[in-house]
């Protein structure tokens, strides 16, 4: 099956939804998702971050789709062309989302753990406005101990689902998910009830918001501060593939390992990742390869390596030729061309 | 080798004979020392003497509090990664009950170090903060050192007295 998207067309086999096309392209055109998370079946299709425009449906039937369609539930089909950051429609709707999803979501970035590895800061940050509009209260909630690791600020979850499937899937029994509809929904276990099961602690590392923060962790440091090193042990529970993070010669952390798109392959135990804090439980493998963009690798000074858009296009319409006729005989023959 | 066509030759020309006894000159330049008797000194005796700083001269690091007297720090790092120097660093600790007049968020720097001996004085921590926690004095400059132990500054010397507070006129 063909599809387009943004221009660039690519095979596919059928079945595939336009996000995972997408992604086979490049994280250039891959849409965000905050609630997608390829490894958990049922994921996607509720925070409309991935909304794109469907400009031909199919080969067959070449009419554009009426409303903008969220590309991780949607198959693509033969022929389908896809505007995802080309479509200026796409781009308003995104505003929209990030709005809609900031709606209860405080801005304490700078009290948050999870700030720097954040899915919706980053998705804030390409997509959103950097004004808010709303005057109306937010939603408020005390935080919460779910067991003696994991703690969650209602305050800041999404409602993205992505915890209610990793305890399905990844754990027996769940024992958490979320109560009430609407406004009012929110993440809660029954009365309060640990988990205590030993592949709980993956809630936090599915977690795309600070709702749901590593006990053992908080406040230790900020994630840029932090040197992530790749490591693996035996482990009779899990694949023992982790991610310690280094602050000197202390492991601060542990987390399971991401792949491009923040999403973890190999589920680690809480064992793993809240007990073995010690550089000898661990054979390490090498420092983890950290986008250059990212945060993680700040403090480096890459700003001469990111180029904002607007300085390179007023550059390139105020760019005049220089009309030069000097003589250049004395100069090499090559480069006497002009 | 020639690397072009426009060296020219010098050619000196013998002294003449004011030239040769030099007293002209002599007297020329102690007529220069002589005008400055009368000029007023472009220096001044600095530490009686302080110059004015100018409104938007960077000086002494200040952590700001609210008017209700809490540190406004949250230790989110912002100045640390923003610092070209590297000169800032900070332990976050978390606020307990009771601590909400003293800490305004959640988290708290419990301490919080400036290497004086590396700040530029760029300003760039102040530009970082988001909580309006940082600010370089405009009206004092951080103290002469004597001992290698005084250049790291902590909480104790950058945190803002309530008796003696840091105001700029844009504030007010």
């Amino acid at each position: 099956m063909k599809v387009t998207i943004d221009n660039i067309t690519i095979e596919v086999e059928p079945g595939t939804t336009i996000m995972q096309a997408a992604r086979q392209i490049g994280a250039h055109v891959a849409p965000p998702a905050m609630c997608y998370y390829e490894p958990l079946k049922g994921s996607g299709g509720k925070c409309r971050a991935c909304l794109v425009k469907v400009t031909a449906g199919s080969e067959k039937d070449p009419r554009p789709m009426p409303k903008l369609v969220p590309s991780c539930i949607t198959q693509v089909q033969d022929g389908m062309i896809v505007e995802n950051t080309t479509s200026p429609q796409v781009l308003e709707a995104r505003k929209g989302v990030v709005e809609f999803l900031l709606l209860n979501h405080p801005l304490d970035c700078p009290v948050c753990d999870q700030a720097g590895e954040c899915h919706l800061q980053d998705f804030t940050f390409e997509h959103g406005v950097s004004k808010t509009r709303t005057i109306e209260e937010r939603n408020t909630f005390e935080p919460q101990d779910l067991g003696p690791y994991i703690q969650l600020n209602m305050n800041r979850c999404v409602l993205c689902y992505r915890c209610v499937y990793t305890a399905d899937q990844v754990t027996e029994g769940r024992v958490h998910g979320v109560m009430h509809r609407g406004d009012h929904a929110e993440i809660s276990t029954y009365i309060e009830k640990a988990i205590d099961n030993d592949f709980s602690g993956n809630v936090i590392d599915v977690c795309p918001v600070g709702a749901l923060t590593d006990k053992t962790y908080r406040f230790k440091n900020r994630v840029w501060f932090t040197k992530p090193v790749d490591a693996h042990c035996d482990c009779g529970k899990c694949s023992g593939k982790v991610t310690l993070w280094y602050r000197g010669d202390e492991v601060i952390r542990v987390t399971a390992r991401k792949n491009e798109w923040g999403e973890v392959q190999d589920f680690i135990c809480n064992t793993c990742r809240f007990e073995r804090k010690k550089t000898s439980d661990w054979t390490i493998e090498g420092p983890m390869k950290v986008a250059r963009h990212s945060v993680i690798s700040a403090n480096k000074y890459g700003a001469s390596s990111i180029k904002p858009a607007f300085p390179l296009k007023q550059a390139a319409e105020q760019y005049k030729q220089i009309d030069d006729n000097r003589d250049r005989s004395f100069l090499e023959p090559q480069k006497q061309l002009k | 080798m020639k690397l072009s066509n426009r060296t020219k030759v010098l050619e000196q020309e013998e002294l003449t004979l004011a030239e040769r006894i030099y007293l002209p000159a002599i007297a020329g330049g102690m007529m220069t020392t002589l005008k400055h008797f009368f000029q007023k000194p472009v220096t001044i005796r600095y530490p009686e003497q302080k110059r004015y700083l100018g409104p938007v001269f960077r000086g002494h690091h200040i952590l700001k509090r609210d008017q209700n007297g809490a540190e406004r720090c949250t230790a989110c790092g912002l100045c640390a990664v923003a610092c070209p120097a590297e000169a800032i660093s900070m332990v976050a600790e978390e606020r307990k009950k009771g601590e909400e007049t003293l800490y305004r968020e959640e988290k708290y720097a419990k301490v919080y170090e400036i290497n004086m001996l590396r700040c530029i004085f760029c300003g760039l921590c102040e530009e970082a903060c988001p909580k309006e926690a940082i600010f370089l004095r405009h009206d004092k400059m951080v103290p002469v050192f004597n001992d290698r132990n005084e250049v790291i500054f902590g909480k104790d010397k950058l945190v803002e007295k309530m008796d003696d507070r840091y105001l700029r006129d844009g504030w007010k």
